[in-house]
């Protein structure tokens, strides 16, 4: 195998037939980029878990004079309830990992702390707001279990779980990257039958050479060798434009735009382009080579 | 070195075989001219030896091998030990003779070293040593054929078939191309050749096998074009 003589071939077929190589190159480039974000997404919703997860609690909000939930008839929580309360919880460890009491004076200096700057604060008393536990899980799915213990047991008003709205939300960025997903997916088949296409027409404008080249005994992997290479060149190309654009992606939209403008929630780190761009670059040549792998099996026959 | 064992080939779509039960012997180092009016199969005959096609039915040896029972990744080691010639000449518009010469040694392979040794060499056999960097477009017919040649001839194939290789070309022309393949000939590779040239089959005196709709109808050792009985 002569190195120097496949790689000017190589050279020589990708000059030749430009336009084409340009739209393998652009296509492919989308439609990686398209499913690098799609990728990028999943990792941005795992370290969204990761990070909420961690801090989202059950509040179990106790009776408070003048609640009309069926379960406070009996009017504000006693301190007898509250201890048994705070007894049950503490009984369900390990499950329950912390449980922390919030007095009405703490409620309601949290309250003013949040909305420090809003006229709110004035028509709020501390008595209008309901004390609470705040519960800690080890694991934040097991929710049901301390919400079929607590919900509607008298001096219990609302039994809330954090959990359920940020899933509501996770829910929406995981119906995104589907969707992101769902596009590359068919970008990336448009990507093969356009390689396979290149292909045919690269097979059939060198028909001469390769001709020429079975009559002489050239082996079919040296035949087809710079068709190959032609197309997993063309494909890391377009695969290193997915990647330029995914680091694009993550200085300027996520470092630059988002993380600034919502600090209180984490966002995904290099490490994880790290991880994407790997992908995209195998998943580039991977399907390229297959591609023009299978129409030359078809078309350069010996 | 060829054996044709009861061979029939019929192409699909075709109702009339182009050859219909051919069984004959070439030997090592024999001249042999394939004549026929057109459509034969003469071509067919050719096709068969370098495993372009498969017969519907018998058994194609060549150099030692069954080509029904050899595997399709041996068939570039059979092809290295055959030369082709072919009425068109087909060459590479865009490479130099040296180039053109050259490029049936680099894809199998073989050291650049090697090419710039033997490409010189083979081109003196055939009169061309003075013009290895012209390219095809500046050479006349006879020229071209002669680099077509060379190119087979760069691996002292043990076999060199040439299907119609004075097609193209005037008579003159023609006979220093027969010069050239008898002379290949005589340095010891077997040459099969078909013609519709009955001059030079009328000058040479070598074997000639007639083809008529796929039957072999003749086949002379010293044989003419035309019949001679
Ligand atoms: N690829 C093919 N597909 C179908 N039929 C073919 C094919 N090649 C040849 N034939 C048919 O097979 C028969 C023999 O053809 P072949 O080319 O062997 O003849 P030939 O003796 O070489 O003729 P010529 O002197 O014109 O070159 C003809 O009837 C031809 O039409
Ligand atoms: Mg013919």
């Amino acid at each position: 195998m002569r190195a120097s003589f496949v790689s000017s071939e190589v050279g020589a077929g990708l000059r030749r037939n430009l336009t084409m190589t340009f739209a393998v190159v652009i296509t492919v480039a989308v439609s990686l980029a398209l499913f690098g974000v799609s990728l990028l997404v999943r990792a941005q919703v795992t370290t969204m878990q990761d990070f909420w997860y961690d801090k989202v609690e059950v509040s179990i909000f106790l009776c408070a004079r003048g609640s009309d939930a069926p379960s406070c008839a009996s009017g504000a929580v006693t301190a007898a309830q509250r201890d048994q309360i705070r007894a049950d919880l503490e009984s369900l460890r390990p499950l329950v990992e912390e449980v922390y009491y919030e007095s009405k004076t703490e409620a309601f200096e949290r309250f003013r702390e949040q909305f420090a700057n809003s006229p709110i604060v004035e028509n709020v008393t501390e008595e209008a707001l309901p004390e609470s536990f705040r519960v800690k899980l080890a694991d934040p799915t097991q929710y049901d279990v301390v919400a079929s213990a607590f919900a509607g047991r008298p001096g219990i008003e609302q039994v809330n779980d954090q959990r359920k709205v940020l899933d509501q939300f996770f829910r929406l960025l995981n119906g995104l990257q589907a969707i992101a997903l769902l596009i590359a997916i068919v970008m990336l088949v448009v990507t093969v039958l356009l390689i396979v296409n290149t292909m045919r027409v690269a097979a059939f404008s060198r028909r001469r050479e390769t001709g020429i080249m079975r009559l002489v005994g050239a082996s079919n992997f040296y035949i087809q060798l710079p068709f190959l290479l032609e197309a997993a060149v063309a494909a890391a190309l377009g695969a290193g434009l997915a990647i330029i654009s995914l680091v694009a992606v993550k200085s300027f939209v996520i470092d630059g735009v988002l993380a600034p403008s919502f600090q209180f929630t984490a966002f995904v780190g290099w490490d994880a382009v790290l991880a994407i761009a790997p992908i995209l670059l195998l998943t580039g040549i991977a399907l390229a080579s297959l591609a023009a792998f299978f129409t030359l099996r078809k078309y350069l026959r010996v | 070195m060829i054996l044709f064992d009861h061979v029939s080939k019929t192409y699909p779509s075709q109702n009339r075989p182009a050859l219909d039960d051919v069984s004959l012997e070439i030997e090592k180092g024999e001249f042999v001219f394939l004549v026929g009016p057109s459509g034969s199969g003469k071509s067919t005959f050719l096709r068969l030896v370098l495993r372009e096609e498969h017969p519907n039915s018998g058994t194609v040896w060549v150099l030692g091998k069954d080509l029904n029972r050899l595997s399709n990744w041996k068939i570039p080691t059979l092809r290295r030990q055959i030369g082709t010639v072919f009425q068109d000449f087909r060459l590479l518009p865009n490479k130099s003779v040296f180039e053109n010469v050259a490029f049936a040694l680099e894809v199998i392979g073989k050291p650049r070293s090697h090419i710039r040794k033997v490409v010189p060499e083979v081109l003196e056999v055939v009169g061309l040593e003075d013009k290895m960097e012209r390219r095809p477009d500046e050479l006349s017919g006879g020229e071209q054929q002669r680099v077509a040649i060379a190119r087979a001839f760069v691996n002292r194939p043990m076999l060199l078939i040439a299907d119609e290789p004075t097609g193209n070309l005037d008579p003159n022309t023609s006979i220093g191309i027969m010069k050239l393949l008898d002379r290949i000939n005589r340095l010891g590779t077997t040459v099969i050749m078909s013609t519709h040239d009955s001059q030079i089959v009328d000058q040479m005196r070598r074997r000639v096998i007639e083809l008529e709709t796929g039957h072999v109808v003749r086949d002379q050792s010293r044989g003419v074009y035309g019949y001679a009985r």
